[in-house]
């Protein structure tokens, strides 16, 4: 590894490893980019990709993401921008989970449909997206549906789980696991112009009491589908949140969701405070 | 007694954003739900003065009733 770090060292630009050097070092010493990013990272160096992430993630900090596994349930509308944004963050391990294929009414929003992509499983063109634009993230595949029987073995290791799931049978099956395992979830659900999004920590039952008055069936998107921005919006707000988990930063959207309204362009904040801080608010 | 309904998202379509309206003492989110025309199928969240509720909870005077339909989509 010696060789390799003065290979690093003599091709940095100040603290920056340029890609040519990063790639030349995967060539050179028969390395995968994973193993030559967390070098880079460990000696206090930052990829030069990284560059414009600075003032937002520190060096530290980035390493802390590289070493962080996301795991990302459902591939479609939230999933397709979610997965583009933690690997452009640079979060090493992602865990895609999505049990179905591309179809002609996923073109008009997600991100990781095209029509050559057309019967072709979204898990497999979350791969291969992720292996374009970062090659030193790391993307576990699953074609696999998330469920209870499942879930347990899917969240192993995983430090945040994204919900990007379009059944709300599912995402209460998800935050079920969530709440077992201790694993913080980042809730994201849409509809035409309108989204939520939230973060539950272990403890937390904000998915849960959200869907209380839920008996089966789906939501307002069953009529209204969801044009291409609303993904993204929502998408981009729960990558904002995964991030401050992981780093242990910031103000989460905790005991409170955002219902988004694109067409009045209006947020409102749902409190979901516990029954024990509302009587001390009062 | 005075009630406040805001509505939002699809709710407010042919409906309102905010109406101030009369209800008789001991009336339930139920009655005021169905009496907007929404089933119970639709409704997602319902909020009395910012707090979870369940359909059965009856009203006070001056309260604020918030119906929010069902989002579920990814």
């Amino acid at each position: 590894m010696d060789a390799v770090q003065q290979y690093l060292w003599s091709n940095a630009v100040g603290d920056l490893v340029p890609w040519p050097a990063q790639a030349e070092a995967v060539r050179q010493f028969g390395l995968t980019y994973d193993q030559v990013e967390s070098l880079i990272l460990e000696k206090g160096l930052l990829p030069a990709r990284y560059q414009r992430n600075r003032t937002t993630v520190s060096i530290d900090e980035q390493l802390q993401l590289f070493k962080s596994r996301v795991a990302v349930i459902g591939c479609g509308g939230l999933g397709g921008y979610i997965i583009e944004e933690l690997a452009r963050l640079g979060v090493g391990q992602i865990v895609a989970i999505d049990p179905d294929i591309f179809e002609e009414h996923n073109l008009n929003r997600q991100l990781l449909a095209s029509p050559a992509s057309l019967g072709k499983a979204k898990v497999d063109a979350a791969a291969a997206r992720v292996a374009e634009i970062n090659p030193a993230v790391t993307l576990e595949a699953v074609k696999e549906a998330f469920t209870t029987a499942n879930g347990k073995q899917l969240l192993q290791r995983v430090t945040v789980a994204v919900d990007a799931l379009d059944s709300i049978g599912f995402r209460l099956e998800l935050a079920d696991v969530c709440t077992e395992m201790e694993i913080p979830m980042v809730y994201g659900a849409i509809g035409g112009w309108y989204g939520h999004v939230a973060t539950q920590l272990p403890g937390d039952t904000t998915v849960q009491r959200t869907y209380r008055n839920w008996v089966e069936g789906k939501g307002i998107e069953k009529q209204l589908g969801n044009p291409a921005f609303t993904p993204a919006v929502v998408a981009s707000l729960q990558v904002a949140e995964v991030c401050k988990i992981l780093l242990g930063k910031g103000e989460l959207l905790r005991h409170r969701k955002l219902s988004i309204d694109l067409l009045e362009m209006e947020i409102f904040e749902v409190s979901y405070e516990a029954p024990a801080e509302l009587v001390r608010a009062a | 007694m005075n009630i406040t309904v805001k509505l939002f998202a699809t709710f407010r379509n042919g409906r309102f954003k905010m109406d101030h309206q009369d209800w008789p003492e001991g009336v339930d989110c139920r009655r005021i739900v169905a009496s907007l025309g929404l089933t119970e199928e639709e409704i997602g969240i319902v909020l009395i003065n910012g707090r979870h509720v369940p359909l059965d909870q009856v009203l006070g005077h001056g309260d604020t009733l918030s119906l929010f339909p069902l989002v579920g989509g990814g």
